[in-house]
């Protein structure tokens, strides 16, 4: 069972693909093809907060802050793109003689801004997390500054409006890579794009938990001492958690900008982030498929509900979180686990108050 | 392995003001078993703290010609220093298997992280053997019976490939069968290594220390074989009670240790 376990899960990634790759684009409107894409960008950054969170034990509370950093950098792109020779029309509103920003400049090369893409969020979350981790800093002390960052970057984003779109944040992006975005095929184009880079991310994810790497991250996660007294630096363990959970927010971040057609500090800051970190406790933090499916029923939820009764979904989105953490800590994907447990013994122990509250307090650090 | 020996030499830790440890110098050799013993607050577990660089410290901790003091900790575990704690620390979500495989990791290169584990390492397979865990290669560490997790701990040592085993408590709540069975493992591993045992239990000691040094307020009180330690007054003194500062850990422990001083050793 445990050598067929990794094929199993293998086997569940190939259906998953077939799904999302082949079934989808016969079966669903442009529309619902473009909520879907949505959501499969969602779903990429959920993939490596499992990583960081559900196996590293590192709450990532500020994912926001490297979705931006590949959202605005393709959002920069396209921007150029679309204005051609001439400057992106929001600048122009505020100065019509204002020159294009120094630090836009290179956005106008594709090469450069799928680097960027790739090696800013590394490169940030390197050096954040070769601080924090050298100096130990974890927990909710990592999960606040994680936030305050997020948080940070989003008022940054707004106070510049004459760089970056401020809360308007930037949109009406005509092509992708030479591509006509209001083109249905190119639609579905971008949309298989974001969806085979899920379907990337999570044999990438797949691979590192069936590796030796995966159980000394999960090892780190339970007891860091012990870890550094077998001669590792947790610090490096996670740090390298840290910076994939890193790329994949900011991969999942560069999709969304071609898909929604608009990027703004909304989508980045405190709120943004904390949704990203729901879906992934609402489907199971520590599982391969947990993540990605949570994050995708919440941005689902968050378009059909958060759409036609906004003030109830709230209440929905919460009330889930805490039935969750109260009942599932490990969430919906824990779930055959133990119908499997209650068939065996057929009346389990009702968890004691203060096993619960251990739990609880598992989920929060 | 090695014949490098531990010396420690006037170690002094200090905790905001408090001196936990003032001054203890002791050594320790490869093929003997050595104990640290000691009344609760005599600052034992804080010398291994220390040596293994979990507590910052002043003196010198030498392995051969190596400095530990000052070193980082996962640098002194790459010299071939292991420790365990007083509380067993397995990785309990992990099997077995899983738990060695990460101790014996680190002579590995890096870049085997990334792959899956095929086949069980020889290493391993010895380790397992030696502590009787064979049978429990796929059994999840957290559902080990507390003996077993400290067998574990020592097997990952083992692994490990360490020198000088640094055990802080290992017979703590254990069995009597357990603790015999602990203990003629200790003796045997400590063949090639050095093995430096923090222990309250005075039985256990008796059985199976080479050497014993007993620590007093953070002071060395009496260093020698177990026949000397016993019959030195001083330890006699604080063991009694009559320093003020026994515990009734150590008070429990009397008798046998007076019964003890007019019988013949055993070995």
């Amino acid at each position: 069972m445990t050598k067929l376990k990794p094929w199993i899960s293998l086997g569940g990634i190939g259906v998953f693909a077939f799904l999302l790759l082949g079934v989808a684009p016969l079966v669903l409107t442009d529309h619902w093809i473009n909520n879907l894409g949505k959501y499969c960008c969602w779903a990429i950054v959920a993939v490596g907060i499992g990583l960081a969170w559900g196996r590293g034990g590192m709450l990532v509370m500020g994912q926001g802050v490297f979705f931006a950093l590949g959202a605005y950098a393709m959002a920069m792109h396209l921007t150029l793109e679309t204005a051609g020779d001439r400057i992106p029309g929001f600048m122009v509103l505020y100065d019509p003689l204002a020159p294009l920003p120094a630090f836009w400049e290179p956005f106008r090369s594709a090469g450069f801004t799928l680097l960027a893409i790739v090696l800013l969020p590394v490169i940030v979350s390197g050096i954040l997390g070769y601080a924090l981790f050298k100096r130990r800093v974890k927990g909710a002390y990592f999960a606040i500054l994680s936030q305050a960052l997020a948080v940070a970057l989003a008022t940054l984003i707004s106070s510049t409006i004459r760089q970056t779109g401020g809360d308007t944040g930037l949109s009406d992006f005509k092509y992708f890579f030479g591509f006509v975005l209001n083109d249905p095929a190119n639609k579905l184009l971008v949309y298989l794009i974001a969806a085979g880079l899920l379907v990337v991310c999570l044999l990438a994810v797949w691979q590192l938990y069936r590796s030796r790497f995966g159980e000394l991250l999960v090892a780190t996660r339970d007891a860091e001492e012990r870890v550094r007294f077998l001669g590792y630096d947790p610090a490096n363990v996670k740090l390298v958690a840290f910076v994939a959970s890193a790329l994949m927010a900011s991969i999942g971040g560069a999709m969304f900008v071609p898909i929604v057609g608009i990027i703004t500090p909304a989508e980045i800051g405190a709120a943004a982030s904390i949704l990203m970190i729901a879906g992934v406790a609402l489907g199971g933090r520590a599982s391969l498929f947990g993540p990605a499916l949570g994050a995708m029923a919440v941005g689902w939820g968050q378009s059909s509900l958060g759409s036609t009764w906004p003030d109830g979904w709230t209440y929905i989105l919460g009330l889930l979180f805490i039935v969750v953490i109260l009942f599932l800590p490990n969430g919906l994907s824990s779930l055959p686990a133990r119908f499997a447990a209650a068939r065996r013994s057929p009346a389990p122990p009702p968890p004691t108050p203060a096993a619960a509250a251990a739990e609880l307090e598992g989920v929060r650090s | 392995m090695t014949d490098a020996s531990l010396i420690v030499t006037d170690l002094h830790v200090e905790f905001s003001g408090f001196v936990a440890v003032g001054g203890v110098s002791f050594d320790a050799h490869p093929g003997e078993v050595r104990f640290l013993i000691g009344p609760n607050g005599a600052g034992k577990t804080t010398c291994i703290d220390a040596i293994t660089g979990l507590s910052r410290a002043t003196g010198s901790a030498r392995l051969g010609d190596r400095e530990l003091l000052g070193t980082p900790v996962h640098k002194i575990v790459r010299l071939g220093i292991g420790r365990t704690f007083q509380t067993a620390s397995v990785f309990d979500e992990l099997t077995v298997l899983q738990n060695l495989d990460i101790a014996a990791g680190r002579h590995r290169p890096w870049t085997s992280l990334l792959r899956t584990r095929r086949g069980v390492d020889p290493s391993i397979e010895r380790a397992l053997e030696e502590t009787g865990l064979t049978a429990e290669l796929a059994t999840p560490a957290g559902i080990l019976s507390h003996g077993q997790k400290q067998w574990l701990e020592i097997a990952m040592l083992l692994v490990q490939d360490a020198k000088v085993l640094l055990l802080d408590e290992p017979v703590a709540g254990m069995s009597q069968d357990e603790r015999t069975a602990t203990g003629e493992l200790l003796q045997r591993i400590a063949a090639k290594r050095i093995v430096l045992v923090v222990e309250h239990d005075m039985d256990f000691m008796r059985r199976f220390a080479t050497r014993v040094t007993v620590l007093h307020q953070g002071k060395v009180l009496s260093q020698g074989t177990v026949a000397e330690v016993q019959a030195d007054p001083k330890v006699q003194e604080v063991y009694l009670g009559t320093a003020g500062a026994a515990t009734t850990a150590a008070m429990a422990v009397v008798p046998e240790t007076v019964a003890a001083m007019h019988q013949p050793e055993e070995n």
